[in-house]
């Protein structure tokens, strides 16, 4: 993947930048030296790195106005960052940019219950704002896997989704506001409390937009009261097909899970060998999660077990117990950490419809053959949200390059089959040069120009989400 | 709204369409885009020519198993309710008919419903139109056609120019195509009445529904119901068995605020929610009908600031109806509530709120950007 050259007149005016946002920052609030910014180098795609020219950490919405209007008037490109957990590499700088983390801002500044809203600053990590809100029954639904480490930021700007959005869709679902600066330096509030933002829906058109329209500083997220309980039932498959149609006809049946999560046989070993879930011998697992009452639940999951049936399941395993729902889940949790353990993986995040399920695995299993790299599926199958794992050995000369490819061809066939590039992990730098695959001309210039509108330069992030041919006329 | 207007075309495709604002981008002759014009919400507009969505008809796809739904801009909102049936599955986010309310008699099409988001009492728990809507294609003021978005319900690639088109009321681009992520319908309703709650009572129930963990897809307070008195009315959706739990539940936990009547029978629940969602009270009645969104629990504060001659709460009190004295200053009279309010039926005000300078630069911003020349709707909104 290609960056831009870094601007040499930036580079050689570093000590003036530098010295200049200390006028605004506190001294530690600025991080200069060469050893320092290497914390800064990449995010959570390691296969990019690249140290920034400086990396600043603002305490509020104010200092952050302040440093982006310095950067503004010195033409310097800046890269907002918040807990760095992209696989796309949206946090990724470059050598002429400067890193803007929110990682102090990190408060709760309001939460009504009554209203049934937080609003906190961005800093926060995803899993901190159920935190602060469960001791009253409250949680806040979109739960990316790495929600221990993502901060709210991040989702906001990739609008992350989770294993529970079937039911509760993804992040822009659940954001009522967000106070922004523009990389003129200007504070706008859009949305808040009230349910539906007024005019244009600046909200939706937010999040989502990478870090490249403005940075959000704070978010009025919508929280929800917790259900009563939640049960999953495991149900093991002796093909992939089989495992799909059923995911089909339990969505069709009327009966909507909060979450259907599907394993193929390479992850279910891979996960075995890992985290020991005892997960039986099959080609393709579901985990099924109902809520709500005792009773609610066992209707649920009756019916879901009456559709299952007909799909002739090797093995279907419905929780009793607390322990028995973590064990269930355990193996899934860690499914990426356990093909870590093995290899070094690459992971996609393409969206299908439902009904290709099938074909799709079909298509990467011959692929996989064809590249000769091994791939593992894990994925919310009730949305079509897949991650097949690509795994590949980082040392091997030649090995990221074939897995970029073959990852390339699965996203190709995503699109080919109704689908879309990502699902919930964003374009950054990583599907950036495949946007042409999806979109027509005319489709990202219309993107491009919503940029020109938020930011005319071209500075906040600009190398991310549109191939760099297409963005050349426009970034400096 | 009653412009003479000249010119009436009607495209039969996407592609005509395209060439059809080419040409205006030429003549410089402005549109109005009509659907099925049953909502005629915003400022007077002065267009050239009427542009007519109703050729462009049709469910272009329809995967019941996934549960998504792609259709023309034109199609009737009946045609598509009708085709979610026979599935049992429907629109998640109500939407709303204005023809009653708003003196209309024409067919509204899809395209109407996702120009101005009309969304009912579900959005409280499913979001409005634009939380379902997941893919447009529309034709820019420049004559090019543009899609976003697609057929699938988990899509972050590139910018959410979706979000943007839903609730544009036709300023931003023709939609030509519409998708959208769809649910199955409930199979059985409960509703929970409480009759004689005053309205800082009813504020209180409605919240503490909310808060409960019985996942309530409806709360609305009626001071004044069909008979006089004071309604309010919660409803539970779902599995049968499930829907009568959670609805004798509810009833127990909100003992404090009185004791509920619950109600079951389909038909009756039907027109309850109908006459909330439609806001039927306000129908065939004068005067100016306003619509304000602001954080639940100051519905209250609005309806005591407002002096309207009627008045009732939907989404928890997220959402108040008005019907006030023609050419009344509401904007003033709740300036310090935070929300904004929206003039859905009457003249002489501004239809939707003035937003502040940055805010309305970067709206004005993108409508350059979308319709340079000012072809669509010009006045309507910005
Ligand atoms: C193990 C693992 C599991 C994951 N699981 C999921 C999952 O289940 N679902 C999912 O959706 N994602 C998942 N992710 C991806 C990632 O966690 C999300 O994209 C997350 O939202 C990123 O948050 P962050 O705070 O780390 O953002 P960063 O990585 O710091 O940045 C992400 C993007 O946001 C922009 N940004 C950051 N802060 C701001 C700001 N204040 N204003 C504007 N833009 C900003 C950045 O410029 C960048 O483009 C996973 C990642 C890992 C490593």
């Amino acid at each position: 993947m290609q960056m831009p050259d870094p601007n040499q007149m930036i580079l050689d005016r570093k000590a003036h930048i530098v010295a200049r946002l200390q006028d605004v920052l506190p001294d530690d609030a600025v991080i200069h030296s060469d050893n320092e910014v290497r914390a800064y180098e990449c995010d959570a795609l390691t296969a990019y790195k690249c140290p920034p020219l400086a990396a600043v950490l603002p305490a509020n919405t104010a200092e952050v106005a302040a440093v982006l209007r310095i950067c503004h008037e010195e033409r310097v490109p800046v890269v907002p960052r918040g807990s760095g957990t992209s696989l796309a590499g949206g946090a990724l700088p470059t050598a002429d940019a400067i890193i803007l983390g929110v990682s102090k801002l990190a408060d709760v500044l309001e939460t009504d219950y009554d209203n049934r809203f937080i609003r906190v600053q961005t800093g926060r990590t995803n899993l901190s704002v159920t935190g602060a809100v469960e001791h009253e029954g409250f949680f806040y639904a979109p739960d990316p896997s790495s929600q221990l480490a993502c901060a709210i930021a991040g989702n906001v700007a990739m609008n992350s989704g989770g294993a529970h959005c079937l039911k509760y869709g993804v992040t822009t679902n659940n954001l009522l506001g967000v106070t922004m600066v523009t990389m003129e330096g200007e504070v706008v509030e859009i949305g808040g409390a009230h349910l539906d933002a007024s005019g244009y829906d600046l909200l939706g058109l937010i999040c989502g937009s990478e870090g490249q329209l403005g940075v959000v500083t704070e978010a009025t997220l919508r929280i929800l009261a917790k259900p009563e309980g939640a049960r999953p039932i495991l149900m093991a498959f002796d093909s992939n097909e089989v495992a799909g149609a059923c995911v089909s006809d339990i969505i069709r049946a009327g009966v909507l899970p909060v979450a259907i999560e599907f394993m193929d046989r390479p992850c279910i070993e891979a996960c075995e060998a890992f985290a020991k879930a005892g997960y039986p011998d099959c080609e393709a697992l579901l985990i099924v999660e109902v809520e709500g009452s005792e009773a609610e639940i066992t209707e649920q999951l009756e019916a879901i077990k009456a559709i299952a049936v007909t799909h002739n399941p090797v093995e279907m395993r419905e929780s009793k117990s607390a322990a028995e729902s973590a064990a269930i889940w355990l193996g899934r949790k860690s499914a990426f950490g356990a093909m870590g353990q093995i290899n070094d993986y690459m992971c996609l995040d393409g969206t299908i419809p439902v009904s290709e399920l099938p074909l799709v695995l079909r298509r990467i299993s011959e692929l996989s053959d064809e590249f000769g790299l091994k791939v593992a599926n894990v994925f919310h199958a009730g949305d079509g949200n897949m991650h097949p794992l690509i795994l590949f050995d980082a040392n091997k000369p030649g090995d990221l390059e074939t897995c970029e490819a073959f990852g390339a061809e699965i996203l190709k066939l995503c699109v080919e089959v109704g689908g879309c590039l990502t699902g919930e992990h964003g374009v950054g730098i990583e599907k950036r040069d495949l946007m042409h695959v999806q979109f027509d001309h005319a489709d990202l210039e219309m993107q491009l120009r919503v940029k020109d509108v938020f930011d005319p330069g071209w500075l906040l992030n600009p190398a991310k989400v549109f191939p760099l041919d297409v963005t050349e006329g426009r970034r400096q | 709204m009653s412009e003479v207007l000249e010119r009436v075309v009607r495209p039969a495709a996407e592609a005509e369409l395209a060439s059809i604002v080419k040409e205006a981008v030429t003549s410089k002759s402005s549109f109005q885009i009509r659907g099925g014009d049953t909502r005629p919400i915003g400022n007077p507009l002065a267009a050239a020519q009427v542009l007519e969505t109703g050729g462009l008809t049709g469910i272009t796809l329809y995967d019941p198993g996934a549960l998504t739904l792609v259709a023309r801009a034109g199609t009737p909102l009946s045609d598509i309710e009708a085709a979610l049936d026979a599935e049992g599955q429907m629109l998640p986010f109500e939407p709303m008919d204005h023809r009653a309310l708003l003196g209309t008699t024409g067919t509204p099409t899809i395209g109407g419903v996702v120009a101005t988001n009309a969304s009912g009492p579900r959005r409280l728990k499913a979001g409005s139109c634009r939380d379902s809507l997941i893919g447009v294609r529309f034709v820019t003021g420049e004559g090019e056609v543009v899609k976003n978005g697609g057929r699938v319900m988990k899509n972050v690639t590139g910018y959410d120019l979706v979000k943007l088109m839903a609730g544009s009321y036709g300023t931003l681009g023709v939609m030509t195509e519409v998708s959208f992520k769809v649910l199955p319908k409930p199979q059985a309703t409960a509703v929970l009445l409480f009759e004689g709650l005053d309205t800082a009572e009813a504020t209180a129930c409605l919240a503490d529904a909310m808060r409960s963990p019985f996942d309530v897809s409806g709360a609305a307070h009626i001071p004044v119901g069909v008979d006089g008195a004071p309604v309010t009315m919660i409803r539970i959706e779902g599995l049968e068995q499930s829907v009568s739990y959670r609805a004798d539940a509810l009833a127990k936990e909100l003992r404090a605020h009185g004791t509920a009547e619950i109600e079951t029978d389909p038909v009756r629940t039907e027109a309850g929610w109908r006459y909330v969602r439609d806001a039927e009270a306000f129908s065939g009645k004068p005067g100016d009908v306003w619509r304000v969104s602001v954080k639940p629990s100051d519905g209250q504060r609005v309806i005591a600031a407002a002096g309207a001659e009627d008045a009732f709460l939907d989404w928890q009190g997220g959402l108040v109806w008005l019907r006030m004295a023609e050419g009344v200053p509401l904007r003033d009279r709740i300036a310090d509530i935070p929300g904004h309010a929206t003039l859905i039926r009457g003249a002489g005000q501004r239809a939707f709120q003035p937003e502040p300078m940055a805010l309305s630069r970067l709206a004005q911003g993108l409508r350059a950007k979308f319709d340079p020349h000012s072809l669509f709707n010009p006045g309507r909104m910005i």
